[in-house]
C-alpha cells in the first residue's frame, strides 16, 4: 500500500514535469518554428513606442536568447528552488516555487494564483456537494420509481442540464436571481468575499454561481445514478437483502445504493480535480476571481507564466485527483488490491 | 392443518408479449421436520414458487392469488410489512450463486449481522458472536478469523456454507433452497447436501428443496413434487416418484439423469422437445407436444387439461392415460430400459 502510494507520488511528479515540458515547447518553441525571433517575442512586453534597443535589452532579460533548453531549465529550477530576476536596478528573488514573473505586471505568479485557490475551491466544493447530493438522490428516486412521472420529468431536466452551457444557465440565471431582480437570492455586486472574512455573505456571494454550476453537473450525476441503481436493483445480492427481511429503505440504501456508488465517486473525483484548476466559464460568468478567471485574463494578454502557473497547477489537481480516486477505489470496493 | 400450506397458487406476470402464467394453481403442504423436492425443467416455475412463497413478487408486477398459509398466518392477502417481518426469522432461502447473491462490498460476517439484527434487538457484540457460532456449525474453520473475510475470499463451497449460515442465523422454521448445490462442484455438492440434511434435523425445520437434479431430491425429499408448464404434474413421497413413477414427463426426467451404475456406452433417454412457452401453455395437456404416448390418450390430451388425481395413498398424477395403463407402462416399456445394466 505504502509503496503502492509513493510509487504514484512519483509518477505524478513526472507527469507534472511532462506536461510543463509540453506547455513550455508551445509557448516558447512553437512561436519559433512559425519564423519569430527573440525580439519579435519580447516585442509585446515593452509597450509600443518602444525602441529598438529598449525591445533587444527587454530580450536580453526576459532570456529569450538563452537557448532553449537553458531557458527551460531556468523555469524547472525555479519551481524546485527558486530564482533570482533581475528587473532593471534590483535583483528580485523568486521563492521556490516560483513559476516566474508576469510579463506585464511583473509580481511572480506563484501567490497570485495562491489567491486565487480559494476562491476556486470555494466554488468547486460548494458545487459539488450541491450536485453529488441532488444528483444522486435524483438518480435514485428515477430508478425506484422508473416510468413514473418523476423519473421522466427529472431525465428531461437532466437532459436539459447537460445540453445547455454555463454560459447559457449562468446568464438565465444572472437574469432570474442576481441582485435587484425578480427572485434575488444573491448578493449585490454577486463578489466574492473570502470564508473567513464573512462565512454568511461568502455563501451569499457564491450561491448563484454554485447552483449554476452544480446544475450541469447533477444531470449527469443523475443519470449516472440512474443507471446505475437500475443494474444494481437487479443484483442477486438485492433479493438476497429482501429475504433477510430487511426494510426496502436499507435494502436501497445500504444494499442498492452502496453498489451503485463506485462508478459515481470515480467520476466525482476525477471531475473535482478537473474543477480546482479554474471553472473558467462560471468564473468568467459570475466575475469570480479564481483560477479559471486567470486563465482567461492571462491568455487575452498573452501574459505566458501565468498561463504556464495555471496549467501547472489545473494538473497538479488532476494528477492528485487521479491519486485520490485510485485510492478511495481500494476503499469502496474491497475486491480491489493496489499494487 | 399443516405448517405450510399452499392453496391454488397463481403467479402471473403481465407483459407486453401476453400474461407469463409462471404459477398456475399450485397446491402442497409440508409439515415441520419434512423435506420437500420441487423437480422440474428451468421455467417450469420453481423458482418463482419459492420466491412467491417469501412474498418477494409483492410491489412488483406480478399479479398472485391463492393461498399460503404459513403456521396458519396467511400471507398472499398480508401486507408487504407483514411478510417483510416473518422473511429471514420464521422462512429463510439459500440462493443458488452464493458469489452473486451475496454483497460484495460487505464481508460474510457484517452480512449474518444484519440478517441476524434486523430480526432481534441485540449488540453488534452479540450478533458477531452469533455470526461466528453459526459460521462454526456450518462447517467453517477458523470462524472468528473468517468472519471478517469477504464473500470473494472465500471458496465456492465456504461461501455456499457462509449463506447457509446467514439464512439460518434467526433459526427459521421454514427454509427454502433454490438450486443450493448446482454451482459447486460435486464433492462438494455432497458436503453441502449432508450439512443441510444434519442442520435440518437440528433445527427441525420445513426444508423445500427447489431443483432440476433428481439427485439430490433422492438424497434428501421426504416428498417430491413434479412442476411442468406453472402446474404440479405428479406429486408423491421419495419413493413413489423413484419406484413407481406414473407421469411420462417424470420418467424423461429418470431417464435422462446420468447413472454411474450404467454402462458408459449407454445413451441417455432425453426428453425431446424444450419446455413450453408459459404465454401460449400448449392446449390441453401442456405436456402432450413432448409426450411419447399422447396417441394413447385418444386425442384427450389435446384439447382437455387432465385433472391432478390421486392413484393411490397420496400419489397424484396429471394425466389422461388411466392408471393402469400407465402402471403397465411403467413396468414393461421403461423400467427396464433405465435398469438394464
Amino acid at each position: 500500500m505504502v509503496t503502492y502510494i509513493i510509487r504514484r507520488l512519483i509518477w505524478g511528479v513526472v507527469m507534472l514535469a511532462i506536461v510543463s515540458m509540453i506547455t513550455f515547447a508551445i509557448f516558447f518553441l512553437v512561436p519559433r518554428l512559425a519564423g519569430a525571433t527573440s525580439e519579435s517575442l519580447a516585442a509585446r512586453y515593452v509597450g509600443r513606442t518602444a525602441t529598438a534597443e529598449q525591445v533587444k535589452l527587454a530580450a536580453e532579460r526576459l532570456g529569450f536568447n538563452d537557448p532553449l533548453v537553458v531557458q527551460y531549465g531556468r523555469f524547472a529550477k525555479g519551481i524546485v528552488a527558486g530564482a533570482d530576476y533581475s528587473y532593471g536596478p534590483t535583483v528580485e528573488h523568486c521563492p521556490a516555487p516560483c513559476l516566474g514573473y508576469s510579463f506585464l505586471s511583473r509580481l511572480p505568479v506563484w501567490p497570485d494564483l495562491l489567491d486565487r485557490v480559494p476562491v476556486t475551491g470555494s466554488l468547486a466544493i460548494g458545487a459539488a456537494i450541491i450536485w453529488l447530493i441532488a444528483g444522486v438522490a435524483t438518480g435514485v428516486i428515477s430508478a425506484l420509481r422508473r416510468g413514473s412521472l418523476f423519473d421522466r420529468a427529472a431525465m428531461s431536466v437532466a437532459l436539459a442540464g447537460v445540453s445547455l452551457p454555463i454560459f447559457f444557465t449562468g446568464i438565465v440565471s444572472l437574469v432570474l436571481f442576481s441582485y435587484g431582480r425578480p427572485f434575488a437570492i444573491t448578493a449585490p455586486g454577486g463578489s466574492y468575499t473570502p470564508f473567513l472574512t464573512n462565512p454568511a455573505l461568502w455563501a451569499y456571494g457564491l450561491i448563484l454561481p454554485w447552483i449554476t454550476l452544480a446544475f450541469l453537473y447533477a444531470a449527469g450525476y443523475a443519470r449516472l445514478t440512474r443507471s446505475g441503481m437500475l443494474e444494481t436493483m437487479n443484483e442477486d445480492y438485492i433479493r438476497t437483502a429482501r429475504a433477510k427481511g430487511l426494510t426496502e429503505r436499507v435494502v436501497v440504501v445500504k444494499h442498492g445504493l452502496r453498489g451503485a456508488l463506485t462508478p459515481i465517486l470515480t467520476i466525482f473525483g476525477l471531475d473535482l480535480g478537473l474543477l480546482m484548476g479554474g471553472a473558467v466559464l462560471t468564473e468568467s460568468t459570475f466575475s469570480l476571481p479564481g483560477i479559471g478567471k486567470y486563465a482567461i485574463d492571462a491568455i487575452v494578454n498573452q501574459d505566458l507564466p501565468k498561463v504556464m502557473g495555471v496549467v501547472l497547477v489545473a494538473a497538479f489537481f488532476v494528477v492528485l485527483a487521479n491519486l485520490l480516486v485510485d485510492l478511495l477505489y481500494a476503499v469502496v470496493d474491497p475486491r480491489v488490491r493496489l499494487a | 392443518m399443516s405448517f405450510l400450506e399452499l392453496e391454488d397458487l397463481r403467479i402471473h406476470f403481465p407483459t407486453d408479449d401476453g400474461l407469463v402464467k409462471s404459477v398456475d394453481g399450485l397446491s402442497f403442504s409440508l409439515e415441520r421436520g419434512k423435506t420437500l423436492g420441487i423437480v422440474g425443467e428451468s421455467g417450469s416455475g420453481k423458482s418463482v414458487t419459492s420466491l412467491g412463497i417469501l412474498g418477494l413478487h409483492k410491489g412488483g408486477r406480478a399479479r398472485i392469488s391463492g393461498e399460503i398459509r404459513l403456521d396458519g398466518d396467511e400471507l398472499v392477502s398480508a401486507g408487504p410489512e407483514h411478510v417483510r417481518a416473518l422473511r429471514g426469522k420464521k422462512m429463510a432461502m439459500i440462493f443458488q450463486d452464493p458469489l452473486s447473491a451475496m454483497h460484495p462490498y460487505y464481508t460474510v460476517g457484517a452480512q449474518i449481522i444484519e440478517a441476524y439484527r434486523i430480526h432481534n434487538p441485540v449488540s453488534k457484540a452479540v450478533a458477531r458472536k452469533h455470526a461466528i457460532d453459526m459460521l462454526g456449525r456450518v462447517g467453517i474453520p477458523q470462524p472468528d478469523r473468517r468472519v471478517d473475510s469477504y464473500p470473494h475470499e472465500f471458496s465456492g463451497g465456504m461461501r455456499q456454507r457462509a449463506m447457509i449460515a446467514m439464512a439460518l442465523s434467526c433459526d427459521p422454521e421454514l427454509l427454502i433452497a433454490d438450486e443450493p448445490t448446482t454451482a459447486l462442484d460435486v464433492t462438494v455438492q455432497a458436503q453441502i447436501l449432508d450439512l443441510m440434511r444434519d442442520l435440518q434435523q437440528e433445527f427441525n425445520s420445513a426444508l423445500i428443496i427447489i431443483t432440476h437434479d433428481l439427485g439430490v431430491v433422492a438424497e434428501l425429499s421426504d416428498d417430491i413434487l413434479v412442476m411442468y408448464g406453472g402446474k404440479c404434474i405428479e406429486y408423491g413421497t421419495a419413493e413413489d416418484i423413484f419406484e413407481r413413477p406414473e407421469h411420462p414427463y417424470t420418467w424423461g426426467l429418470l431417464g435422462s439423469m446420468p447413472r454411474l451404475d450404467r454402462e458408459p456406452t449407454e445413451r441417455l433417454m432425453p426428453i425431446k422437445g424444450t419446455p413450453p412457452s408459459l404465454i401460449n401453455v400448449p392446449s390441453g395437456c401442456a405436456f402432450h407436444p413432448r409426450c411419447a404416448f399422447e396417441g394413447r390418450t385418444g386425442g384427450k390430451a389435446k384439447t382437455a387439461v387432465p385433472e391432478l388425481l390421486e392413484t393411490e395413498g397420496g400419489h397424484l398424477v396429471r394425466c389422461h392415460m388411466a392408471g393402469e395403463e400407465r402402471r403397465a407402462i411403467w413396468e414393461n416399456e421403461i423400467k427396464p430400459n433405465l435398469e438394464s445394466v
